[in-house]
């Protein structure tokens, strides 16, 4: 790989003290050439459903197609699990559940440092699969997802034998079966957010990945065989909504945790009213990122970027509010325009790709018709980054809207795109009122270089995550989860296990 | 002589601070054991709800704001208050036929309840905070705060204890509450409204209602304003009731089982009776350049 050989364009000039002394991003001066990533992970033209420690077939045969968002191409066909596959891995998890729960919490935790270990093993080639199933960047993947999967069950696996010292004074049981519903967005890292700290409590689970992503799940329930983790201890279902549908109603699930939209999430959370089933749910989000003029501005636009555009925003925490102080909303949005331009949207197996495809055409569908929102609503969209596109795959460039409204409904409402709405304010009061004007609470961004007020600031904002200087950072040690309409229970930390222990 | 007529009271209801009679106009009437009129309390309605949850809103960002000292401060004062007015808790609480000693048992309980919780405000935050020790340069901590406003629901068995039990974890964590009193007996829960009146317990923090859950708990559920609630001894169907309407705005719903001599159990005072009505937020702060 290397600095390329793109035509010699004419040569930026900057000369200090002329204005504008700005580099021209559009000259083609960071062309590079193509990285694509070689490994190809072997693909089964089909996959079943992992039930008791075993690949089965559906009941009746159906199957649905999974398919590469960059390429349009089927990469497999997996199983749709009906509600008598849900009621097979529920009596699965059911049989394994005595037995886990009564290992000593040393041993279970070594089949949990197995799989971690399994998953740094085959980590490129769950990256490469992460990235084709769901079309994500392959330096996310390879850097992001799949490192962090595997910190998750090694962090986890650590806390099994030790739950009595994570809640003081109380004697922690298991929850039992759990049912899990997982997104599309982290498709291997939502599913260790699921299961490690499960299993760490002594849980049994049925878990279903989301029908656009299922692959790298499948090839997280071979590890579990491969490890010889008893069968039954985890099973994994593939299907849509109905599948979901079935796992949340079904009697012999203990508890739901569930990771998607706020929508989805008030609808199971009235399923479960009227049974004893416990609830945890990790939903969407609409971010405040906060910019004072005192911040460091360079690091400041950095982390707008790394807030609203990782993932082509396909992020429940994703800032896409922006709050710029007036005094500097001239100068952030230029720069923002000129980081803007410099994102390579494309191949997402390309190693220098900043974004990838976006998941789904209905997706896509959705972004789109924000987009047309925005403008009809009278924001003004800033679409400054000319990536080529390919021809075939989903695909929308970055972009922002300024002269946004708070009533817009780009301002308002969850798009799970790279698209961000910037606003203005004039004092610290004004910020922290309007970023908590939303039903949501999920995560915030504050950047000052004032220790005091950064703080301050950061304690008034309604979010379970606030990051400060710095955006979109993740760890299994860290508690992530939402205030109010972003759903309530914590995932990471020891503030984690509490969705999965009855005290 | 000695014929002279007692002065019937009707208790109202405390919103805000201030004793409002109910703006339906409506009583009703609380029998004592021998199915005579021990007094009149007011019958609340939906929009006496409302009053109560905007009080307790109103007050939440500044009591959250108090140090966790001073809310200790004032919890123990409660503790205070409450034992001071033994005499009159230990008449209302015989009204449903309780047992003199028992009335006193609960009392203790109560008060016991208080002390403990006032400990708590400032120790929470130390058992179930922490600092996270991330893979990165990041200085990462989390710390609990409080949900917002908590609606309790009291159950009727231990009309005093059970309250004050319910009430106190949202309180002692920086959170507001409007209380449903017990249906059965809610005299206590009126006798303690005028004890908290005259505490150092600012205005709204602790709202009080009296009335009928079957025509109440709906518009509790149903308020988007209400970010939690804290219920025990409310039948099946009032649960589910709590909980569907508890998902329009995602409310956090905590019914407890508990029942018998267990109001008395110390682990009613645990952080785990605490936990539900707090929200934890975890900061990251880099602390490499």
């Amino acid at each position: 790989m290397g600095v390329t050989t793109a035509p010699p364009s004419p040569t930026p000039v900057f000369r200090p003290g002329t204005s504008p002394a700005r580099l021209d991003f559009s000259s083609g001066i960071f062309e590079y050439a193509a990285a694509p990533e070689s490994v190809r992970p072997g693909i089964a033209d089909a996959y079943g459903l992992f039930i008791g420690g075993a690949f089965v077939d559906a009941q009746g045969g159906k199957r649905f197609a999974t398919i590469n968002p960059a390429t349009d191409e089927t990469l497999s066909e997996v199983a749709e699990a009906s509600a008598k596959d849900v009621d097979r891995a529920v009596a699965a998890a059911r049989d394994a559940l005595p037995a886990w729960s009564a290992l000593p919490g040393l041993e279970r935790g070594k089949f949990m440092f197995r799989i971690a270990r399994r998953i740094q093993e085959r980590a490129r080639e769950l990256a490469v699969l992460e990235t084709m199933d769901g079309g994500k960047p392959i330096k996310e993947s390879r850097d992001v997802d799949i490192p962090l999967a595997a910190a998750h069950f090694f962090y986890h696996a650590g806390w099994a034998d030790k739950l009595a010292y994570a809640f003081p004074g109380a004697d922690p049981k298991p929850v039992g079966v759990c049912g899990q519903i997982i997104p599309w967005n982290f498709p291997l890292l939502m599913a260790a957010w699921k299961i490690a700290p499960a299993l760490a409590c002594g849980n049994t689970v049925v878990l279903k990945p989301a029908e656009t992503t299922p692959l790298t799940a499948l090839r997280l329930a071979e590890i579990c065989a491969e490890v010889g983790l008893p069968a039954g201890v985890v099973n994994i279902i593939t299907g849509a909504g109905e599948t979901g549908a079935a796992l949340v109603n079904h009697p012999g699930v203990d508890k739901i945790a569930f990771t998607g939209s706020t929508d989805v999430g008030k609808r199971i959370a009235k399923a479960v009213a009227g049974t004893d089933k416990a609830l945890t749910l990790e939903l969407g989000g609409k971010s405040a990122n906060i910019i004072f003029e005192d911040a460091s501005i360079d690091q400041a636009v950095e982390g707008i970027i790394e807030g609203i555009y990782f993932n082509q925003g396909h992020v429940c925490c994703a800032g896409s509010r922006l709050f710029v102080q007036e005094s500097i909303a001239d100068r952030v949005i230029a720069k923002l325009r000129d980081r803007l331009g410099t994102l390579r949207v494309g191949d997402p197996l390309d190693k220098n790709t900043d974004l990838g495809a976006i998941n789904s055409p209905a997706q896509l569908d959705t972004i789109q018709r924000f987009l047309k929102l925005g403008r009809d609503e009278g924001a003004t969209l800033h679409e400054v980054n000319g990536s080529a596109l390919p021809d075939r795959g989903n695909w929308c460039r970055p972009s922002f809207f300024t002269g946004v409204q708070p009533s817009h409904a780009i301002a308002r409402d969850e798009i799970f795109g790279p698209v961000l709405a910037v606003m203005t304010f004039r004092t610290p009061e004004e910020a922290i009122v309007r970023a908590n004007n939303t039903p949501y609470g999920l995560a915030a961004g504050v950047w000052t270089d004032k220790g005091s007020k950064i703080f301050e600031v950061a304690s008034k904002l309604d979010a379970g995550v606030v990051w400060l200087n710095t955006y979109n950072k993740f760890d299994p040690t860290s508690p992530f989860g939402g205030f109010k309409e972003s759903g309530f229970g914590r995932e990471g930390g020891r503030h984690g296990l509490r969705a999965y222990v009855r005290l | 002589m000695g014929d002279r007529l007692g002065v019937a009271k009707t208790y109202k209801l405390f919103i805000g601070g201030k004793f409002p009679r109910t703006e339906s106009g409506r009583t009703t009437k609380v029998e004592d054991a021998q199915r005579g009129v021990a007094a009149h309390v007011c019958r609340a309605s939906r929009k006496d709800v409302r009053e109560a949850v905007e009080a307790a809103r109103k007050a939440q960002r500044a009591w959250a704001g108090a140090t966790a000292y001073l809310r200790g401060q004032i919890l123990y004062r409660i503790a205070e208050m409450l034992e001071s007015r033994r005499a009159e808790f230990a008449e209302v609480l015989t009204t449903e036929g309780t047992s003199a000693d028992d009335a006193q048992r609960e009392i203790d309980g109560a008060i016991d309840r208080a002390v403990a919780y006032a400990g708590w405000t400032d120790k929470f935050t130390q058992v179930w905070g922490g600092a996270n020790p991330v893979a990165g340069p990041y200085h990462n901590f989390t710390v609990p705060g409080p949900v917002g406003v908590v609606a309790v629901i009291a159950p009727d068995e231990r009309p005093l204890l059970g309250l004050v039990t319910l009430a106190l974890g949202p309180i002692a964590m920086g959170s507001t509450v409007l209380v449903l009193a017990s249906e059965a007996n809610p005299i206590p829960a009126m006798v303690l409204a005028e004890a908290l009146a005259t505490s150092d317990v600012p205005a709204g923090v602790v709202n009080i209602l009296t009335g009928f859950r079957d025509e109440l708990i709906e518009h509790v559920a149903g308020h988007r304003e209400i970010d939690a609630v804290h219920a025990a001894g409310v039948s099946a169907e009032h649960r589910q009731l709590l909980r569907e309407g508890a998902a329009e705005n995602l409310k956090r719903v905590t019914v407890r089982d508990t029942a018998g001599d267990a109001w008395f159990d110390d682990a009613c005072a645990s952080p785990w009776w605490i936990e539900p009505f707090v929200e934890s937020k975890t900061t990251w702060h880099p602390s490499a350049t």
